[in-house]
């Protein structure tokens, strides 16, 4: 049944956009100007390519990010079972969150959370 | 509590009187999706009439008046402006995933919003694994973002773009340990379960200190999520135009700016779930009378009032605080709001092993 749900969420999803963007492609006015197709940028025309090399630091942030992240999906199955566990639920999750803020601490300590 | 499944189940009862199963089925998902849709539609009306009469109120100004009484009239016009808008794509453009971007951003902020338990009985996904699906649904809006800007083929919205995703996914690993702060207490994650164990107190009185700073840790973070207030960098108008969306026009616009108002409602809505009692109303242990009287108002109520109290206390950050640098967002997720959050686990964590809540 769930399953059932989620796919009537996802097509209404669908549907919504599709429905929305038609109905302006209906009503709304078409005009031709070579003009329209430019980049909207300073006035006059783009120069080069907008798919270049970007700066390196946010795919720094990205890499550190999915290293938390994947901490958080680790720790959300120990969250629902930590009051049976109680103290020894405790004890073993320390040692996993002091390696990870080790981790933390080295990427600090190596200036990887510096913006240059 | 009034409980809605006695009247959905009567629906239902009703449908398969004088219908086959399959079609009674066929026919409640698709009044389910037009019910979404109504209230998505209908949210975001309100959020736009809300944001622009709350700026104003804020900046001392009146905010729309001219179009109908006290401006009331003037969202719909301006969803009708936005209706008869060309809808234009640029010749550079990667046509492909310009057009995609619109729908997933949409998907995400639709899945995560029929997440939300409205009232007993209302919600329309309550899986087991409620808050985390919900947490996973509302991230693939970064998709969204992100190839909105890269396919614009402009570099204002790639800026817009790379900058958005690096706050977007560095602000929710806060999100995500604050939540997990308060699922340590409930030990649930389904979302109406969440809001049943609240019956006795909101988890924001129930949690000690450790709730407290989960919930000021998840406005923060909620309020950088969203890409508003100080946190809106990633289309900074006097910098970068509009940022990812600025080669988008008419309705396509109008896609990325409701998401990002229904978003803005997810996150208060989040908010007024885990940390204030969702549709619980408020109980003061001891005064009988008043819980009483409070439980006649129903628990919609509660839920809508609760959520736009935060979705109030957001735009009143918008307007106190100035804009942060990119650097200085960073420092402050990553040195503080980060460890901050993992302490504060680490101290709910003591406190619900060792029984001192309440």
């Amino acid at each position: 049944m769930y399953f059932t749900l989620l796919i009537v969420v996802i097509l209404t999803a669908i549907v919504l956009v599709a429905v929305a963007l038609g109905l302006a492609g209906v009503i709304s006015p078409r005009s031709f100007n070579a003009q329209k197709g430019e980049a909207y940028e300073c006035g006059i025309p783009t120069r080069g390519n907008s798919w270049m090399q970007f700066k390196v630091g946010y795919y720094l942030f990205a890499i550190l990010f999915l290293m938390f992240d994947v901490e958080t999906v680790f720790l959300f199955p120990w969250a629902v079972v930590v009051q049976d566990l109680g103290v020894y639920g405790l004890f073993s999750i320390l040692f996993f969150l002091i390696i990870l803020v080790l981790g933390l601490a080295y990427a600090w300590k190596k200036g990887a959370l510096e913006w240059k | 509590m009034f409980d809605f499944s006695i009247i959905t189940n009567w629906i239902h009862e009703q449908l398969i009187s004088f219908m086959p199963t399959g079609l009674a089925v066929f026919v409640e998902c698709v009044a389910i999706g037009i019910c979404i849709m109504l209230m998505y539609a209908v949210l975001a009306i309100i959020m736009i009439f809300m944001e622009r009469k709350v700026c104003a109120a804020f900046q001392c100004r009146l905010g729309p008046m001219r179009v109908g009484p006290y401006g009331t009239i003037q969202v719909f016009a301006d969803v009708f402006k936005m209706l008869i808008k060309e809808i234009i794509t640029i010749n550079h453009a990667d046509k492909f995933l310009y057009n995609l971007a619109p729908y997933i951003v949409i998907l995400a902020s639709i899945m995560s919003f029929s997440c939300l338990p409205i009232n007993k009985g209302l919600e329309v996904l309550d899986f087991n694994v409620g808050i985390f699906f919900m947490l996973a649904a509302s991230s693939i809006g970064i998709v969204g973002i992100l190839l909105a800007g890269w396919s614009s083929n402009n570099k204002y919205s790639l800026i817009g773009a790379m900058r958005s995703g690096a706050q977007m996914i560095s602000y929710e690993l806060s999100i995500g340990l604050s939540i997990l702060t308060i699922v340590v207490l409930t030990d649930t994650l389904q979302l109406s379960e969440i809001v049943e164990r609240q019956a006795d107190g909101w988890f924001l009185f129930k949690g000690h200190i450790p709730a407290f700073i989960a919930f000021v840790i998840y406005l923060i973070a909620g309020n950088a999520e969203v890409n508003r207030g100080p946190f809106d960098l990633p289309e900074a108008e006097s910098e970068l135009t509009a940022g990812y969306h600025t080669e988008y026009s008419g309705m396509h616009f109008g896609l990325f700016y409701v998401a990002e108002f229904v978003n803005l409602f997810i996150i208060a809505g989040i908010a007024a779930t885990i940390f204030l009692g969702g549709w619980m109303p408020l109980h003061i242990p001891g005064l009988d009378g008043f819980n009483q009287a409070m439980d006649y108002i129903p628990g919609f109520v509660w839920f809508f009032a609760k959520a736009f109290f935060i979705v109030w206390l957001l735009m009143w950050f918008k307007w106190t605080f100035p804009r942060l640098r990119i650097d200085q967002i960073l420092t402050l997720e990553w040195k503080y709001l980060v460890p901050i959050g993992l302490v504060n686990l680490l101290l709910m964590v003591i406190i619900v092993v060792f029984k001192l809540h309440f």
